[in-house]
């Protein structure tokens, strides 16, 4: 298998705090870009940035329109907006309408990173309380890439990870705290 | 051949079977939401492919208006980002204010709900009845949507908590009625406004404008027509005039925003320069 180049993170109801484990548990080392896209109420991803940030050893930024996609940063979907990824590896935004009642919508970040990266992605699905991500998943899988999905049994909402399960089925399927050290697995050298 | 490069081939021959057919040049056009949406269009047109869609937009010259909406028309709010409306309400308006004759332009209209919402402001602030609103965009659909200001009922509520955290004071409903699930803007919020097509890809300048408002339309646009249009809305504004973009849109990368001073960066409300660069063609 290729070394990932991309990791693309899915998330709802319960994310905040899965978000923590996850990114919290990521290598310094890893070369990859990493997205994000939770699903909030809050006009911005600020605060969420801030919360991440403390616990990764990976700078957390909002995703910026137009900008580089950059290597070993995780970059958070802005608030409010579809965050795309441009076959350049350039983030757009769009205010299209709402898939699956979100914007930003994990099902549209999945199928554009998924374009752009094919095999050298992996998907992750954590949990959440509806099915977005599921569809997006299966384009990742579909074009190469690799699908993680947090066990529903051990997510505070179990239907995102579930529906991901049903839609697309996984590569891994595994609890919350055992993702980031297979992600470090997958994608150090 | 992967089912991507496929989807690749066919959204390019679109793009030049448009061009080509109808004169509409979407190859500026951000790749990412351009191919979404062209998707969708198919999807929605009963098409099984992109080439299907093209042979409709080829044979049936009638569904062009509907080909145009749906590559171009997102959804919008009243009073959406309220920050910057009660930006455009306590900064911009006072200075506005001492001009005899205001002209604003709206570019990229959609169905209208923002060249309301701005009616109201300069309703409240006193000054509307001195000026004069161009809302242009590129979807004659989305123009007569605009115009009849008739929107669903449901998003009343998000309306009106926007329309008083933009720093409003009446109620929202008293510039509207409510009837079945819909609701009707007063027609007296647009006896200044003008609506127009204008294509931001190919057009020119039209009106001296004092304040353009264009959020969240180039967002959907290249680099390449960024700075384009950033240079068409620097030719277009008097000098000091306002520009408002979308929260979330970065002009990192136009060379023409150095024409441009932010006058409230995290509002994305910019003035344009007392010397700008302009094309003196």
């Amino acid at each position: 298998m290729n070394r990932p180049q991309a990791i693309a993170i899915g998330c709802s109801a319960g994310g905040v705090d899965a978000l923590k484990v996850l990114v919290g548990g990521l290598d310094a080392r890893l070369e990859q870009v990493v997205l994000a896209c939770c699903h909030s109420s809050s006009d911005t991803v600020d605060l969420l940035c801030e919360i991440l940030g403390r616990v990764s050893l990976l700078p957390v930024i909002e995703a910026l329109e137009r900008h580089p996609a950059q290597r070993g940063t995780v970059h958070l979907a802005p608030s409010g907006y579809h965050l795309l990824v441009e076959e350049d590896e350039h983030f757009a935004l769009s205010v299209d309408p709402r898939v699956n009642y979100a914007r930003p919508s994990i099902d549209v970040m999945f199928r554009t990173a998924a374009e752009v990266w094919h095999e050298n992605l992996i998907g992750v699905v954590l949990t959440g309380g509806n099915a977005d991500g599921a569809s997006g998943l299966q384009r990742i899988r579909e074009l190469g890439g690799t699908a993680i999905v947090q066990s529903p049994s051990s997510a505070e909402m179990p239907t995102m990870p579930q529906a991901a399960l049903n839609v697309a089925g996984a590569d891994y399927c595994v609890d919350l705290s055992d993702i980031a050290p297979l992600i470090n697995r997958l994608c150090l050298p | 051949m992967d089912a991507t490069e496929l989807d690749n081939i066919e959204v390019e021959l679109f793009v030049q079977a448009l061009q080509r057919r109808h004169g509409y040049d979407f190859s500026e056009y951000a790749p990412a939401s351009l191919k979404r949406r062209i998707q969708q269009l198919a999807e929605h047109m009963q098409c099984k492919t992109i080439s299907g869609l093209i042979e409709q937009m080829m044979h049936q010259p009638q569904l062009l208006p509907r080909i145009l909406d749906g590559l171009t028309v997102p959804a919008s709010d009243m009073f959406r980002d309220p920050d910057m409306f009660r930006g455009l309400r306590e900064q911009v308006m006072p200075l506005l204010a001492s001009y005899p004759q205001i002209n604003i332009w709206q570019a990229g209209c959609a169905h209208g709900q923002e060249v309301y919402s701005l009616a109201i402001l300069l309703e409240e602030a006193g000054l509307y009845d001195r000026t004069q609103i161009f809302a242009t965009d590129l979807s004659e659909r989305a123009l007569q949507q605009a115009e009849e200001g008739i929107y669903p009922s449901r998003e009343a509520q998000q309306w009106s908590r926007n329309y008083q955290a933009s720093g409003g004071t009446q109620s929202l409903a008293d510039y509207y009625s409510a009837r079945y699930n819909l609701l009707k803007l007063d027609k007296r919020l647009r006896r200044n406004v003008t609506f127009a097509q204008h294509n931001l890809v190919a057009d020119s300048v039209f009106c001296e404008a004092h304040l353009i408002l264009c959020r969240n339309v180039m967002i959907y646009f290249s680099n390449t027509l960024q700075d384009r249009v950033l240079s068409l809305f620097r030719d277009s504004l008097v000098r000091s005039g306002f520009l408002c973009l979308g929260l979330r849109e970065s002009l990192d990368f136009a060379s023409a925003s150095t024409s441009f001073t932010p006058f409230d960066e995290r509002l994305r409300i910019y003035r344009l320069n007392n010397h700008p660069e302009r094309n003196l063609t």
